[in-house]
């Protein structure tokens, strides 16, 4: 096993989470998508911990706090989706231009 | 090195279809029309990563991957979906951007920048055996990680905590 194997994949599976993000309309999905890029991202931190051997494990303990964050993320976001759901009766990113000047 | 006596070796035999299930249920995520099946096809994604961890020899990471991502994020996803009344049908058009073009456009320039800068920089260099316990994870989270520790947990509270918030249902005057 090399390396650039694992970081080529994680490459691949973080540009699809790329094109979620852009092409997709209902934030449900767009927070799919950018659950596909971390778990990209994943990948490739635990790869490099794994080819340093490092004695302090920090590709794995970053993977873990990644994880941990991406819960977070997951919680606030579906609420915040939720919330704006409740309030304009529409789920769809394109349609949000409150903040717009 | 060569393809054959890369193909040669077990584990990357297992690495490519493993790999091959993560693409295409990430594509099926991307694309797909039916909201739950993205949400069961991320699931299916998360579980290859979990195998992949177990491969590099992370073994609690994988175990974490299944319990917090799998186990956690994809109800939590499928609850907002039905709260949400997100298009469950087969047909919606309103799914995605009527312009997919350069969205595509702009991922294939973001894999194609990451992949060469990454075969460029490592080449074919091993990645070493071994496995890290998780006392010794344990053990590092409590010593040196200490402090980033309280504070992921900290976020994570506070991240509870506004979700509830944001969420329940107004009962003031």
């Amino acid at each position: 096993m090399t390396v650039a194997q694992f970081l080529v994949l994680g490459a691949l599976l973080f540009s699809i989470g790329v094109y979620g993000v852009l092409a997709r309309r209902n934030a449900v999905l767009v927070l799919l998508s950018i659950e596909l890029m971390l778990a990209a991202v994943n990948v490739n931190l635990v790869a490099l911990g794994a080819y340093l051997q490092d004695g302090v494990a920090a590709g794995q303990i970053f993977a873990l706090f990644v994880i941990t964050v991406a819960a977070a993320e997951v919680g606030i976001g579906l609420a915040i989706v939720l919330l704006i759901f409740r309030n304009r009766a529409s789920a769809n990113v394109d349609e949000l231009d409150l903040m717009r000047w | 090195m060569q393809f054959t006596e890369w193909i040669g070796d077990a584990r990357n035999i297992v690495f490519l279809v493993v790999a091959a299930l993560m693409t295409g249920m990430a594509m099926v995520v991307v694309t797909t029309r039916n909201v739950v099946r993205a949400v069961l096809a991320l699931a299916l994604t998360l579980a290859g990563s979990a195998v992949l961890f177990l491969m590099l020899g992370a073994e609690f990471v994988a175990w974490t991957v299944i319990l917090v991502s799998i186990g956690a994020v994809v109800v939590l996803f499928l609850f907002g979906i039905m709260i949400t009344r997100a298009p469950t049908g087969r047909d919606p058009a309103g799914l995605d951007h009527a312009r997919r073009w350069p969205a595509a456009l702009v991922a294939l320039a973001v894999f194609a920048v990451t992949a060469w800068a990454s075969v460029v920089a490592f080449g074919d260099a091993p990645i070493a055996e071994g496995v890290v316990r998780a006392g010794r994870l344990g053990e590092l989270l409590l010593t040196r990680y200490v402090v980033p520790f309280e504070v992921v947990s900290f976020v994570l509270l506070a991240a509870l905590i506004g979700g509830i918030v944001l969420a329940r249902k107004d009962q003031g005057p």
